[in-house]
């Protein structure tokens, strides 16, 4: 299957003014995830080093955002928790993505009963926020990477499944599938070859939504303690460690705070600025 | 009203979905709570008179309906850890989760319907963008994080309210609600954002259309346009946000409990999951799906009320 990425990424809206939404959200995404990438290859500072010495010291060049209760550099630190929650965002939104295009294309295209049943199911879960459905899970089966994957992931499919199905709706009775009916494709190769690709561009939008929710969520889990176990550095926990030492380094809960801002909002102007409506100019 | 009988029904038929899924998941888990209570070495014959005197040997659907029929009469079993009913450690907490969500819910609407006018009233201006730009940061900080900061500047800084000194309703309802007030911004300001930016959107799409323009060639003044004709008609995008919020806020407030040292529904969830308390964990859940279910509904409901045109379905 080919998508074309020029029907995505659209530098300029229909009226010919430059689109901001996506200029500014694939600055600030290239930014974290070069970040990301630099902390990966050449960390400042061993993420485990302690230096008793140097608790809490304040924000300077040699510790851009101070160091934490154990004297860890918490620069280097936000930097490896930010590859965990990429890690993380990238596995929920692959199994939220797979599970609702296989639901989508199938519930969309096939309709009848099946549709009916699976669509009523979806729209119940559909309404269960997404952290809450994570929290069963997790107090199920125990926390940790994986987990915390699976159950997000499992919570983002009615979303997907949603949308990939509305999309497959609009596709199915057109002229340019009965084409390719005509021609003898299989309903297989329909979906994959033809309504899929078509598809590829609301879907990239709400893959971008889905790693900005995916960001969001697990940053939560992580905060209450039952996402990202310890000595897996995640932002979350982080914060959740910063927020008892608010007094004596404030800086601390900046550093993983920032982080997340960033990821979220790098992720969100994407996402606007591949949505349809924002590329026909019907505002601002 | 045919449309509310049908949306309760449907709520009914949702939370008893949700309350069978989340009765099997419990009950595939292994362990025996009968081993639990007794402690690990005990005699079998006392596990297993135990297990028939907590009806554990019956077949599954008759223990889901034994265990739905004392659910809805109050009874939501017996805590492992504590050897206190369910019902009594809970009973205390879900006004609290429920003052705080209507709280964020107030602050919302409070915060988001102007400013989304305002927004759309002055499209194209300096306050216009800048709110944009505002909303677009705003989204991206999640309430655990505006709750931290929140608490460091309002409670270290300016000694606005004291971090951590919770008062409960039964002491005192208003310094319950007062102190809620910080928690519940905490909630509503991403939510608020997301309000202002749909509003502002679809004002602005109502106002390409041919009615507005018929308006104001019948000389109608910009005001009386806007909050005449348009607004009704823009409330729509508006309403199916603020049920899934709503929906979304009783969730988020299990965070931002943690975050305000709350001891509300949330907090009890993460302790019982810590300990492993199962009657407890299932009890929350069902709890929380409930209001989760039942705020988003009661939104539509309200508005649909309010604005018998909108259809939601």
């Amino acid at each position: 299957m080919v998508i074309d990425m020029t029907g995505i990424l659209n530098w300029k809206t229909e009226s010919g003014k430059t689109n901001w939404y996506l200029v500014l959200g694939t600055g600030i995404t290239g930014f974290v995830l070069s970040l990301i990438f630099i902390g990966l290859l050449h960390p400042p500072y061993d993420i485990e080093a302690m230096d008793t010495a140097h608790k809490f010291a304040g924000g300077s060049l040699r510790h851009l955002f101070g160091t934490d209760n154990f004297g860890r550099d918490v620069f280097s630190r936000v930097l490896a928790g930010g590859f965990t929650t990429m890690k993380i965002a990238a596995g929920t939104v692959a199994v939220g993505l797979l599970g609702g295009v296989l639901i989508g294309a199938v519930t969309g295209y096939f309709g009848g009963l099946t549709d009916e049943l699976l669509m009523r199911i979806n729209d119940t879960l559909f309404a269960f926020p997404s952290v809450l459905l994570a929290l069963v899970i997790v107090s199920l089966f125990g926390s940790g990477t994986s987990h915390v994957i699976w159950a997000l992931g499992i919570a983002f499919v009615p979303s997907f499944a949603r949308m990939v199905r509305s999309e497959f709706l609009r596709y199915k009775n057109s002229d340019f599938i009965a084409g390719a009916k005509l021609q003898g494709a299989g309903a297989l190769r329909i979906m994959t070859h033809h309504i899929l690709p078509n598809a590829a561009p609301v879907l990239m939008s709400s893959v971008m939504i889905g790693f900005n929710n995916a960001v969001l969520a697990e940053a939560g889990l992580s905060y209450l303690g039952i996402g990202v176990q310890p000595p897996e550095p995640s932002l979350g926990s982080m914060l959740s460690e910063a927020q008892s030492y608010l007094v004596s380094a404030p800086l601390y809960a900046a550093g993983p705070g920032l982080m997340i801002i960033f990821m979220v909002l790098g992720f969100s102007l994407l996402a606007e600025g591949m949505s349809r409506e924002q590329l026909s100019g019907a505002w601002f | 009203m045919r449309y509310a009988a049908r949306k309760i029904i449907m709520l009914v038929v949702t939370v008893l979905a949700i309350s069978f899924v989340v009765f099997l998941a419990f009950s595939v888990i292994p362990g025996d709570p009968a081993l639990t209570i007794l402690g690990g070495q005990t005699d079998p014959a006392r596990v297993e008179a135990l297990r028939e005197q907590m009806g554990l040997n019956a077949p599954l659907p008759v223990r889901y309906v034994r265990w739905l029929r004392s659910f809805l009469a109050g009874d939501f079993g017996m805590s492992y850890r504590y050897s206190v009913p369910v019902s009594r450690l809970l009973g205390e907490k879900i006004p609290i989760t429920l003052i705080l969500t209507l709280e964020s819910f107030l602050f919302m609407l409070l915060i988001s319907i102007p400013l989304g006018i305002y927004s759309a009233r002055h499209a194209g201006g300096r306050a216009d963008r800048a709110l944009v730009i505002l909303n677009q940061i705003i989204m991206a900080v999640p309430p655990f994080f505006s709750g931290i900061l929140i608490t460091f500047f309002f409670g270290m800084l300016l000694h606005w309210f004291v971090p951590g000194g919770y008062v409960s309703w039964r002491v005192s309802l208003s310094g319950c609600v007062g102190y809620l007030v910080f928690p519940a911004i905490a909630i509503a300001l991403p939510k608020s954002a997301m309000v202002v930016s749909i509003l502002r959107r679809s004002l602005l799409k109502e106002a390409r259309l041919d009615y507005v323009r018929t308006a104001y060639s019948r000389g109608s003044r910009t005001n009386y346009v806007l909050y005449r004709h348009m607004l009704r008609n823009a409330m729509g995008p508006v309403v199916t946000f603020l049920g899934m919020a709503a929906a979304d806020m009783v969730a988020g407030s299990i965070i931002i409990e943690q975050v305000f040292g709350i001891p509300g529904l949330g907090r009890a969830l993460l302790t019982a999951i810590a300990n492993r308390d199962y009657p407890v964990v299932e009890a929350i859940i069902v709890l929380i799906s409930v209001l989760v279910v039942a705020s988003g509904a009661a939104v539509d409901l309200i508005c649909r009320r309010l604005d018998p045109r909108i259809s939601l379905d």
